[in-house]
């Protein structure tokens, strides 16, 4: 009746589990009974839960992350203290098989749950802006991406109640992920938890690059699109041609696993390394689609915060599709060891070399940008030179492990392990942050508390380099990554640096948390009256903020690159001229849509149906999803008209508040 | 909006805001795709099983063939043109083609490397595949 | 876009005029889908790379030689070609709004392409009972899931094509009715250029 599903997958056995699940449970029935008791169920379902508005998708988003983000920090910080102690004689206070899930969940968690929603949520508030338009191309897919992911989200986080997840590292290489070795759900947790959530991110690739392509306002021409559209534009480009790769690879897998097949298998003429080559065929293609809109975030970012264009768009926008490009023609170098012949490596090592090529140019590029302007140190600012100095750094790792010989010496060692996470810290990371602060007066009408802001980043900033510089050392020195327990206890001093540096993290994150609460506090004080609290250069500063629903009420006409800069300029330094009343026409926006969040529920139920081996279930699933999307297909009505007066209206009560 | 004009939908044979009219040059092009589509699907069955090919050149001939079938069914099913109405459409199926190429190329050459190199041989395989 | 816009020229950059705005709808939903699509063909071709790997990887079992029957490929290329035919045709009904005509073609396109699924079904069906299954090796598996992720494109398409002919009774020739049923033959289309590459790589190749 209920498949392999019973009483044992709750992991009595398993003190720490059980009490952070109970944490969780508790802490996620509280916000339900909260939201209850507050009678926000209507609100939360019409304005946000149903919204198919970019702008609420984009925030739900990044909502996502930041608390993806505590639950990945929370696996990271057990596992530095597990580290920190395990030398010798002592066996650390987490048994191998619980260490392996952790150190699995984290790297899933941060890349496919934090690191890529934080990135989507940000092209999803800021992109339609920066174009002059209302929308992206699918507003309802859009919301259908978004609980997609969060479906993902969810079953991830059942398995830490209902069985396990697994234990097989963040891409979960075949042998090990096949059956014969991992016989129970954790695998399956993993899977399906991808499948449908990458589903979603999928119908986003489609939606941003169709959005970026076709909709733009009047005038705005590729050569005058904001640098940040641009590197959206390639990241979504790599996600519609990477994503398939996972899809199948993972599907393959799948199959191995519930029927039987011997595409991984260690017998039948199965092949591990296939799995290996086309996970990475995905894998590089990945971290460029996190890296590639952060690279945006700083672009737009220090040219704001420098009063300056930003130095070489061409050449950025050159070097943006060539790191596009080049990303498909460097896989290789995540399995020099698997065991390729030397004209393999090599070509795989010379490429990999020359995609940083494209990266310097950048850093090139906002360095003169800051050069001869006035750069204004904000905390986006902060976090911006932070990256530049990290991200170089973490960069050279990078070139040295792309020269095989070395890599044969450095390959899963903790060198290897500090290299990623200085280029996903210091860069996806770190321009999440900045880019949380900097568009965050725009998503709320207020800015955020400039000091513990300030606070936040040196806590990184330092917590970073004391967590991960000692993994360098550590690496040359032999330690693996993925270690439960050592015996050179040489080893130990530098585990209890970096323990330390994952405590000032931690306090980092809690800044903030409290900047968070502190700024909600005192939002008054820090109200953005006029929608461009800094003095903007691209389109989304001459909205009000929150922009309403249809973001701009006539679309813009573009003259120039930075096109709200140069409307300022025209205006002679005041803000542009008031439109006319003859100038607002009724303007027609999307309906809300509830086929996203159900359909989410109907992948929930399969998904954990599947997991599960309840066939039923998955049939139920199934045709759930099937029923919503033909109920959304047979609507009568797609769109609700805005009549001209709201429009107006608005602009009005817009100006009198600048005014006063 | 005059962007119409100079943009089209991929499958669509006019630009979007030219009147949509059932015309003979509109079967004509479906007719003649299917004609050459049938003679390249026959040929690729011939080259196939004929003996009068060289045998290593067929693998080369049945690829040129299944790109012009291809070719055949983008030209006159999708109308998929190199006109300048058609260059999003025409950017994004070449990018499409670089990626498949990348992939698979990539992917053979890597393998059969690997395989090469750190696969039993044969025999071995053979041996394993007993038990 | 223009040319001019999609390729920065001096025209372009000097008065930028030549981008009007969004595009419309048709065009915006058209392209989305094509992206969709090749999104799509990629998948199929990380299902193609593997297929060429474990092509050799029999395990002391079937090979393609032995098992594939040409007389059942051809005929189903002829099906699916046939329906792609038939699918151009309902596209010039649905663009004169004929809708008897549209029923028609698209009544005989889901017949030929339910011909094609099951001559398919029948020949997994017939490995399948001499032992040739897809747990037999690492050929069979990758043929089987190459093929039938194929098989199973073709069949949510006759499943589509079933919804959106009630779609054109209940509403008629709608715009946005008309947007999908664009989407669907580019879908269908793009399953016979797939086909092309399945029936060239892994059955006439496979045959030698």
């Amino acid at each position: 009746m209920l498949g392999k599903l019973s009483w044992d997958a709750i992991p009595i056995h398993e003190p720490i589990d059980m009490i952070v699940s109970a944490v969780m449970i508790v802490a996620v029935v509280g916000i339900l009974l909260w939201l209850t008791w507050k009678q926000l169920w209507p609100y939360l379902w019409r304005e946000w839960l149903t919204s198919v508005d970019h702008k609420r998708i984009g925030v739900m988003y990044c909502v996502l992350a930041l608390v993806m983000l505590l639950r990945g920090f929370a696996d990271a910080i057990m596992m530095r203290s597990q580290q920190a102690i395990a030398a010798g004689g002592d066996l650390g206070y987490l048994p191998p098989e619980h260490y392996n899930q952790i150190f699995s969940a984290h790297g899933t968690i941060m890349i496919f749950f934090v690191a890529m929603t934080f990135v989507i949520g940000l092209m999803n508030f800021v992109v339609p802006l920066q174009l002059g338009v209302r929308d992206v191309a699918f507003p309802t897919l859009n919301s259908v991406s978004l609980w997609l992911t969060a479906s993902g989200v969810l079953l991830t986080n059942i398995s830490l109640v209902i069985g396990n997840f697994a234990r097989t590292g963040w891409l979960a290489y075949p042998p090990l992920s096949e059956l014969a070795f991992s016989p129970d759900v954790g695998v399956d947790y993993y899977l399906w938890s991808l499948q449908i959530s990458g589903v979603g991110t999928l119908l986003t690739g489609i939606n941003f690059v169709t959005t970026i392509l076709k909709l733009r306002a009047p005038g705005m021409s590729y050569t005058r699109m904001p640098i940040f559209c641009w590197t959206s534009l390639a990241a979504n480009l790599l996600i519609v041609a990477a994503f398939p790769i996972l899809t199948a690879t993972f599907a393959m897998l799948l199959l191995d696993r519930y029927l039987g097949f011997h595409f991984f298998t260690t017998d039948a003429g199965g092949n591990a390394m296939m799995y290996v080559n086309l996970i990475w065929a995905w894998g590089h293609p990945e971290v460029y689609i996190l890296i590639l809109p952060m690279f945006g975030v700083f672009s737009e970012i220090i040219s704001t915060f420098s009063g300056k264009a930003l130095f070489g768009y061409r050449s950025m926008v050159a070097a943006t599709m060539a790191i596009c490009v080049l990303s498909f023609i460097v896989w290789l170098h995540h399995f020099f060891t698997m065991g390729a012949g030397a004209n393999v490596n090599a070509f795989f090592g010379v490429m990999t070399m020359i995609i940083a090529v494209p990266t310097g140019v950048k850093v090139f590029n906002w360095l003169f940008t800051m050069y001869g302007g006035r750069v204004h140190f904000t905390v986006p600012v902060l976090w911006t030179l932070g990256f530049m100095v990290t991200f170089v750094i973490g960069g050279m790792t990078g070139v040295l492990l792309a020269v095989p010989p070395a890599d044969f010496l450095l390959h899963n060692s903790l060198f290897l392990v500090a290299h990623f996470h200085n280029v996903a810290i210091g860069g996806v990371l770190f321009g999440a942050l900045a880019g949380y602060t900097y568009w965050f007066p725009k998503a709320f009408g207020f800015t955020l508390h400039e000091g513990w802001g300030k606070a936040a980043f040196w806590c990184w900033l330092i917590g970073f380099y004391l967590a991960f510089m000692p993994l360098y050392a550590l690496g040359l020195m032999g330690m693996t990554r993925r270690v439960q327990h050592y015996d050179d206890l040489h080893w130990q001093p530098w585990l209890l640096v970096a323990e330390a540096g994952a405590v000032l993290i931690l306090i980092g994150i809690a800044c903030l948390v409290v900047q968070l609460i502190v700024s909600i506090r005192t939002r008054e004080q820090r109200r953005d009256i006029t929608g461009d609290p800094w003095d903007g250069r691209t389109l989304e500063w001459s909205t009000a903020s929150p922009p309403p629903v249809w973001n701009f009420a006539v679309l813009p006409q573009v003259e120039s690159e930075d096109a709200y800069w140069n409307m300022k300029r025209k205006a002679g330094g005041q803000r542009p001229a008031q439109l006319a009343a003859t100038a607002y026409k009724p303007i027609e926006m999307p309906l809300n849509s509830a086929t996203g969040f159900i359909t989410a529920f109907f992948a929930v139920i399969t998904g954990f149906a599947l997991i599960w081996h309840i066939w039923w279930m998955v049939m139920l699933g199934v045709l759930g999803a099937f029923g919503t999307m033909l109920v959304f297909a047979w609507r009568d009505e797609e769109e609700a008209e805005i009549p001209a007066e709201k429009l107006a209206h608005f602009d009005r009560a817009h100006r009198a508040e600048m005014a006063r | 909006m005059q962007d119409e004009m100079l943009d089209r939908a991929p499958g669509d044979d006019e630009p979007s805001m030219v009147a949509h009219d059932e015309t003979h040059a509109g079967l004509r092009a479906y007719l003649i795709g299917l004609a050459l589509a049938v003679i390249l699907t026959a040929t690729s069955f011939w080259a196939a099983n004929t003996s009068l090919l060289w045998a290593p050149g067929v693998a080369t001939g049945l690829a040129v063939l299944a790109v012009a079938q291809m070719g055949v069914h983008l030209a006159f099913f999708l109308h998929i043109t190199t006109g300048p109405d058609n260059t999003n459409n025409v950017l994004a199926l070449a990018f499409g083609v670089l990626i498949v190429t990348l992939v698979v190329a990539g992917s053979l050459w890597i393998m059969a490397n690997l395989n090469d190199n750190a696969m039993p041989s044969p025999e071995l395989m053979n041996l394993h595949m007993q038990h | 876009m223009s040319a001019a816009a999609s390729i920065p020229s001096g025209r372009a950059l000097r008065t930028g005029s030549e981008h009007r705005g969004p595009a419309s709808k048709r065009i915006v939903v058209g392209y989305g889908f094509w992206i969709f699509l090749l999104s799509d063909i990629v998948m199929f071709s990380a299902i193609f790379a593997t297929y060429a790997v474990l092509v050799h990887a029999t395990a002391g079992g079937p090979t393609g030689a032995q098992l594939f029957d040409q007389t059942n490929v051809a005929i189903e290329t002829a099906c699916l070609l046939a329906s792609s035919f038939t699918c151009g045709l309902m596209s010039m009904a649905i663009n004169s709004r004929n809708a008897p005509a549209t029923y028609i073609f698209a009544a005989i396109t889901f017949a030929l392409g339910a011909a094609f699924l099951g001559i398919e079904l029948r020949e997994f069906a017939g490995m399948i009972a001499i032992g040739a299954t897809p747990e037999r090796s690492a050929f069979l598996s990758a043929f089987f899931t190459l093929v039938g992720c194929h098989g199973l494109h073709v069949s949510i398409g006759l499943l589509w094509l079933v919804v959106m002919m009630a779609q054109v009774a209940a509403k008629g020739f709608r715009p946005n009715v008309e947007r999908r049923l664009l989407c669907f033959s580019l879908f269908w289309h793009a399953l016979d250029i797939i086909w092309v590459a399945l029936f060239s790589i892994v059955y006439l190749m496979g045959a030698r």
